[in-house]
């Protein structure tokens, strides 16, 4: 059974996130249908630190691709900070991933041979800010992830922890309203892990930006306001039944 | 997104790579600077022969005596006429040439006609100059556009009054009286020139300058080196050397000059129809003929056009090879950039942005590639026409041309790539391994 896990905080404002009946199936060859996702609900309030956690292949990363605009839903609703982005054109998906969401990937995907500043400018070359400006906001970003004095590094002369520290500040670059991480501590070790998790949690608590996280660390997850387990494309109501044996690895 | 911002982009994105860069771009090379050298060889070629046989004169027409013949259908040559040597009453006459004046009116500007005297060593005491005595009418003094030095050119009254005077060049006054010698010093002085039993002696009246073009045009061979004691023309009026010669008004060839460039081809037909009717007709061997060089220039011209357009055909296709492979390394590139693509779309770009960036990169190739070439094709076609002995200047217009092609090569070799890329779904190309 599909289960819509009501936000605790935050009642009476309208919701970042709110998906109905979410659907997504893959066509593999030309007869095989693939439903990875069965039906999902899904209301985020502004503010929240949710944590979506569940066993590999159930479906989380498909379901935070759907969340950040990178891959369209086979059915149901999805509303975005009170607007029905379903029917937007390329155009326009582009537009309110460029300003209302910041990415964060395991693989931090910074891009190769720019410099840390550069990588941070970029969303706000997107956004048409002008060449002063730019500069100046991504290095008060550097500043907030402490990595100043690595402004003119490129990410092959960058740690694992920095790289991801850096693709960071550049998911903050145009303010966004929400925060996705798809498993941002998975490639880093528990420690470096923390580090990053810690700069979330201030992102959260001190500018008071919704964070989505997808992690495999029970740990990390229980730090975090609320958490969803994914299994099978569905949201189940036991996360004990989920976490059982491979959740146990990631701590 | 800002266009400088893209271009600032491709130029850092090429940066980063330059060895790819340098050998993507050097197809674009070799085939910008092969066009451009062709060019501009082709182009010097083409201005100096068109320039020399213009100043040959395209308003020349030459008439002279030919046997009376037919050509039959096999394109045999039949000699309809007798058979037999050229006497007196065959050549043209002074009276032919007042008749086609008065019938051609304007269409003719003038007759050029002239009478070669002598050639052989002047001698003044020890020193001596080689000269060709050459006997001219007005016409053709005024034809030969000689720059007069000092003194003044043989006046018409000269010509008429048979006064025996004479034009010699600077070369002859050099060889005669010194290198330094003062041109004006020599006139008054007298040209003295003994051939075979001959004696010939002539006053100058004017010293012309003597031109190696002018030289090299009319024998149709370079003179070798200043220093030299070579043969230049001394010119006297026509009747002058016609009484030297012992002969009266008569001409084995003449030559007309057409009122207007045009009328060349067709005033020759005219001419030679004229004469042959009202002077020829009844000549039992001997008939008037004409060769205008008008028809060998547009003929020439032509030619050298259609080489050149060939020979940059040719080099056309190395420009082609070197757009495909641009278009080649942009298709790697941006598959190798695959997650480039899609970490860029999760940003915020649009379609349009990443196809823009894409265009942007291939056209700051071929661009920069374009420039280079063109300055290489030039460097390269200056010097090939150095070597043949041409004058080359790049034009503006291959300058124009050539870059405006590698811009337009830029943008049509990168536009299948960049839509490409634009088009890839972001999740895809983000999960691409
Ligand atoms: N583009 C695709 N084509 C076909 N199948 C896909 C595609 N993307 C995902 N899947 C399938 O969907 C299922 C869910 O994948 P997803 O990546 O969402 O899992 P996940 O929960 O993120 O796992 P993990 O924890 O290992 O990252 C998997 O079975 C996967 O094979
Ligand atoms: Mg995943």
């Amino acid at each position: 059974m599909p289960t819509n896990i009501k936000p605790v905080t935050n009642a009476d404002t309208s919701p970042v996130i709110d998906m109905t009946g979410i659907k997504k199936s893959f066509y593999i060859g030309t007869k095989n249908e693939l439903e990875v996702l069965h039906g999902i609900d899904l209301t985020v309030m502004p503010g929240e630190f949710l944590s979506i956690v569940g066993q590999s292949g159930s479906g989380k990363s498909t379901l935070m691709n759907i969340i950040g605009l990178l891959d369209k839903p086979t059915s149901g609703s999805y509303i975005l900070n009170s607007s029905d982005i379903s029917l937007d054109s390329d155009e326009d998906t582009s537009h309110i991933r460029n300003k209302e969401i910041g990415f964060v990937f395991q693989t931090y995907n910074l891009i190769p041979r720019m410099s840390a500043l550069k990588n941070i400018e970029l969303p706000m070359l997107y956004a048409g800010v002008h060449g002063k400006a730019r500069k100046e906001r991504a290095e008060e970003l550097l500043e907030l992830v402490g990595m100043t004095e690595r402004m003119q590094h490129t990410p092959d002369e960058l740690s694992g922890g920095q790289k991801q520290r850096v693709a960071i500040a550049r998911a903050l670059s145009n303010n966004p309203s929400i925060i996705l991480a798809d498993e941002p501590t998975g490639a880093l070790d528990s420690k470096t892990g923390h580090v990053i998790m810690d700069i979330f949690h201030k992102l959260n608590e001190e500018k008071g930006i919704t964070v989505v996280l997808i992690t495999h660390s029970h740990e990390l997850a229980s730090e975090t306001q609320r958490i969803v387990t994914l299994s099978d494309g569905l949201f189940i109501d036991n996360p004990e039944l989920s976490y059982s044996d491979n959740m146990t690895k990631g701590i | 997104m800002l266009l400088s911002e893209n271009i600032k982009m491709a130029i850092h994105q090429l940066k980063a790579n330059k060895l790819r860069t340098f050998l993507t771009m050097l197809g674009i090379i070799i085939g910008i600077a092969s066009v451009i050298a062709i060019i501009t060889v082709g182009d010097a070629m083409t201005k100096s022969v068109m320039n020399s046989l213009n100043s040959m004169g395209t308003n020349n027409i030459e008439f002279y005596l030919t046997s009376k013949s037919t050509t039959d259908k096999d394109g045999n040559v039949e000699t309809t006429g007798v058979e037999r040597d050229m006497k007196d009453s065959d050549y043209f006459t002074d009276k032919m040439m007042t008749s086609l004046k008065d019938s051609f009116g304007d269409r003719i500007a003038g007759i050029s006609l002239s009478a070669e005297l002598a050639n052989g060593k002047a001698t003044q005491g020890q020193k001596y100059a080689r000269i060709a005595i050459k006997g001219l009418n007005s016409y053709a003094l005024t034809q030969k556009k000689l720059t007069i030095l000092a003194g003044a050119p043989i006046s018409d009254r000269d010509q008429n009054a048979s006064s025996k005077v004479a034009l010699v060049s600077d070369r002859y006054v050099q060889n005669m009286y010194g290198q330094n010698a003062d041109l004006k010093s020599v006139l008054a002085k007298h040209v003295e020139m003994v051939s075979g039993s001959s004696y010939y002696s002539y006053t100058i009246v004017g010293v012309y300058k003597y031109s190696e073009d002018q030289n090299k045009m009319m024998t149709g061979e370079a003179s070798n080196g200043s220093g030299k004691n070579l043969q230049t023309d001394c010119y006297i009026p026509l009747s002058v050397a016609q009484q030297a010669l012992h002969s009266d008004a008569l001409y084995g060839d003449f030559t007309v000059i057409a009122g207007t460039t045009d009328d060349a081809t067709q005033l020759k037909d005219d001419i030679s129809k004229y004469l042959n009717q009202h002077f020829y007709e009844n000549n039992d061997a001997y008939m008037a003929d004409g060769y205008s060089m008008q028809a060998d220039i547009k003929q020439s011209g032509e030619m050298m056009g259609t080489l050149k357009l060939a020979i940059s055909a040719i080099a056309a296709i190395s420009l082609l090879v070197g757009g495909i492979g641009v278009m080649n390394i942009m298709v790697v590139s941006i598959t190798e950039r695959t997650r480039e693509i899609g970490t860029r779309k999760a940003l915020g770009a649009t379609n349009r942005s990443i196809k823009m960036q894409f265009i942007i990169e291939a056209l700051v190739i071929c661009l920069i590639g374009g420039i280079i070439g063109m300055i290489l094709g030039s460097v390269i076609g200056i010097a090939i026409s150095k070597m043949i002995g041409f004058v080359a200047v790049p034009s503006i217009s291959s300058v124009v041309i050539s870059l405006l092609f590698s811009m337009g090569f830029g943008v049509f070799f990168g536009y299948y790539p960049a839509s490409k890329a634009a088009k890839m779904n972001p999740i895809d190309a983000l999960r691409y391994e």
